[in-house]
């Protein structure tokens, strides 16, 4: 039995502003197995949005630990980051975040220009990451030439391409109607059935009822009442 | 990221706002092809005067009367009174004297109005001995020049300049012919051939040569114009050209009986002659250099300007580049081979536009460009610089961007 994918431990991160000084989160603790399927929800202003940046490694706590798939990343400088993004972390974003200048399999191979893998591998990687997705016909099609939920469908295809330890996908049915919705979420629940571990951020019960467990944050806190598996 | 999928990522991005990029890259090169051509108008022209110069003679120093500079450094009026004799022409002749100066020619102007039959042409006549033939390094084209002997005799001989032969002979052999100069009758034993006229010294292709001797009994008979006016001395080799001046200062200095500060002469070498006639066009170069400059510079703040703007617009794309693992070194890389390839770019093209400028502009200037390989290299590696320069600021703002603050979704 192996560790966690991701551990936090008494997490803090602390804004000040002028003379005041804001917990946004006031000491997170939790873990998430490998191949769980977690929902965190949240009302605006809980820390919400903030624990997603530090669990994307997008930004650090100011105090507690934070491991992930074994490494803690809660001191590590910005380009150290970089690298723990690009190899363990696939984002999906709720406004898609495709670059509209490039093709299908030009957004996708992104994650791997950074890691430095050659151009043929990266084409040959992007395209299974678009089958994977159902997108095996859209290579050369642009965002633009896409329907939101096939550009969302593109966005997990390139969280895909690294193949991450984890997939943050913050609001990704935020900008999508419930057709696109069910997709999106039914393509989850098909990464989760093969053995990934995503994370989803939401704030619609319906969407967060689709995970294996839900995890409720309150004013900068593990909601324990809300049912911490 | 690979230096390769670098320049691809930048290409992509300049060609994605296509005017802007065209636009700004026009700024420098309009900036490098004012430099170049300035400067190689500069260099063309600069080029011009040495041929000209050099088409004096070769090893040549040249004697002229009157002083250069008072102790106060203003000029005095060169020329302006007589002073040099056939004489001192004859002293500084002498090896004993001056080992170092092989030959030497005294010349006194005259402008004269020159008639063959009907025709007549105004030029400059010319008294002077054999030895100004070699001093000034001239050949014939036909005939031949003035003797030791048509000296001697004070013959009435001339030697004509190749376009004076085309003005007052329409093509005919003027040998053999007579000309009428000052009322007396000259017989043209010879012409010279052309060395192609010249616009900083006289025309050298319009004179009429005649013995010295004649010039003073004929030509400008009861003036003072009969006095020598440019005493003309070849050095033995371009090794000696210093010696040779020395010699010939310290001895007219002598025989004058005057000292450096109040030489009643001005002896000057080629070189000296060549330092001032280039030196207004390097002041010339110059200045029109800084202000092309100036027009780099400002191409410069244009790759400024639009990099900044491009990293405003463009937050959203470096935060999720960010986010999928890019490191502030490859954001910052990313905007700096942006901004450096529009200074390049823009260098090339700049550079085809001076070279262009360079074979179309002396058509209508009459002046040479000369463009050097170097000057070349210099703009591009200029231009490159430009954009590397220009492109920091920018690219460390990209750089320092947060990508939360790049992602936020409102």
């Amino acid at each position: 039995m192996t560790g966690p994918v991701l551990s936090l431990r008494d997490v803090r991160k602390t804004y000040v502003m002028g003379d005041l000084s804001v917990d946004a989160l006031a000491g997170v603790s939790m873990d998430v197995h490998e191949g769980e399927y977690v929902a965190v929800m949240g009302p605006s202003g809980s820390g919400k949005s903030t624990l997603m940046h530090i669990l994307g490694c997008l930004d650090v706590p100011t105090s507690g630990t934070y491991e992930l798939a074994g490494t803690d990343v809660s001191r590590m400088t910005e380009t150290e980051l970089a690298e723990i993004r690009n190899r363990r972390i696939g984002f999906v974003f709720q406004g898609f975040n495709l670059l509209p200048s490039l093709n299908a399999w030009r957004n996708v191979e992104l994650p791997l220009l950074y890691a430095g893998v050659p151009r043929d591998e990266r084409r040959q990687r992007a395209a299974r990451a678009l089958d994977r997705v159902g997108l095996a016909d859209r290579l050369d099609h642009r965002p633009g030439e896409l329907s939101g939920g096939q550009q969302q469908r593109v966005a997990v295809a390139r969280a895909l391409v690294t193949d991450p330890s984890l997939i943050l996908a913050d609001e990704p049915t935020g900008n999508l109607d419930s057709r696109s919705t069910a997709d999106v979420l039914g393509l989850f629940e098909e990464l989760s059935g093969a053995g990934r571990t995503i994370m989803l951020i939401t704030h619609e019960e319906d969407v967060a009822a689709a995970a294996q467990r839900t995890v409720r944050i309150r004013d900068g806190l593990v909601d324990q009442a809300g049912g911490a598996a | 990221m690979s230096t390769f999928d670098t320049f691809r990522s930048a290409f992509g991005a300049l060609r994605s706002h296509r005017l802007r990029s065209a636009l700004t890259m026009l700024g420098i090169l309009i900036g490098i092809a004012a430099v170049i051509l300035t400067v190689g108008l500069g260099q063309g022209a600069q080029a011009q005067v040495q041929s000209e110069i050099s088409k004096l003679g070769s090893n040549l120093l040249v004697v002229t009367p009157g002083s250069t500079t008072s102790s106060t450094g203003i000029r005095g009026g060169r020329g302006t009174s007589s002073t040099l004799t056939n004489g001192d022409a004859a002293a500084l002749a002498t090896a004993s004297v001056a080992p170092d100066i092989r030959a030497v020619a005294a010349t006194s102007t005259s402008m004269q109005s020159v008639t063959a039959g009907t025709t007549n042409w105004t030029t400059t006549v010319v008294g002077t001995t054999p030895s100004w033939a070699q001093v000034r390094a001239r050949d014939l084209s036909a005939g031949r020049f003035v003797t030791q002997d048509d000296v001697n005799q004070a013959r009435p001989v001339a030697v004509l300049g190749s376009e004076t032969v085309t003005e007052l002979f329409n093509g005919r052999s003027p040998v053999g012919q007579s000309v009428s100069i000052n009322g007396s009758s000259f017989t043209v034993v010879g012409v010279l051939q052309a060395i192609g006229s010249t616009s900083t010294t006289a025309n050298e292709d319009d004179q009429v040569i005649v013995p010295q001797t004649t010039f003073a009994t004929r030509v400008a008979a009861n003036s003072t114009r009969a006095a020598v006016s440019t005493i003309y001395i070849e050095a033995t080799s371009q090794a000696t050209l210093t010696a040779a001046y020395q010699e010939a200062k310290a001895l007219l200095l002598t025989r004058h009986g005057v000292t450096s500060t109040t030489a009643d002469f001005t002896l000057s070498s080629q070189q000296s002659l060549l330092q001032t006639a280039t030196a207004t066009d390097r002041t010339l170069t110059i200045l029109l250099g800084g202000v092309a400059g100036i027009s780099l510079l400002v191409g410069a703040l244009g790759i400024a300007n639009m990099m900044l703007v491009s990293v405003a617009e463009r937050v959203r794309e470096i935060g999720l580049r960010k986010a999928l693992g890019a490191t502030p070194a490859a954001v910052r890389q990313q905007f700096l081979v942006e901004a450096s390839s529009l200074g390049v770019s823009g260098g090339v093209l700049g550079l085809l536009l001076a070279g262009a400028g360079a074979a179309v502009l002396p058509h209508f200037l009459a002046q040479p460009v000369r463009i050097s390989p170097a000057a070349a290299a210099a703009a591009v590696g200029v231009s490159l610089l430009i954009g590397v320069v220009a492109g920091v600021y920018p690219a460390g703002r990209a750089a320092r961007l947060a990508p939360i603050d790049a992602l936020r979704n409102d």
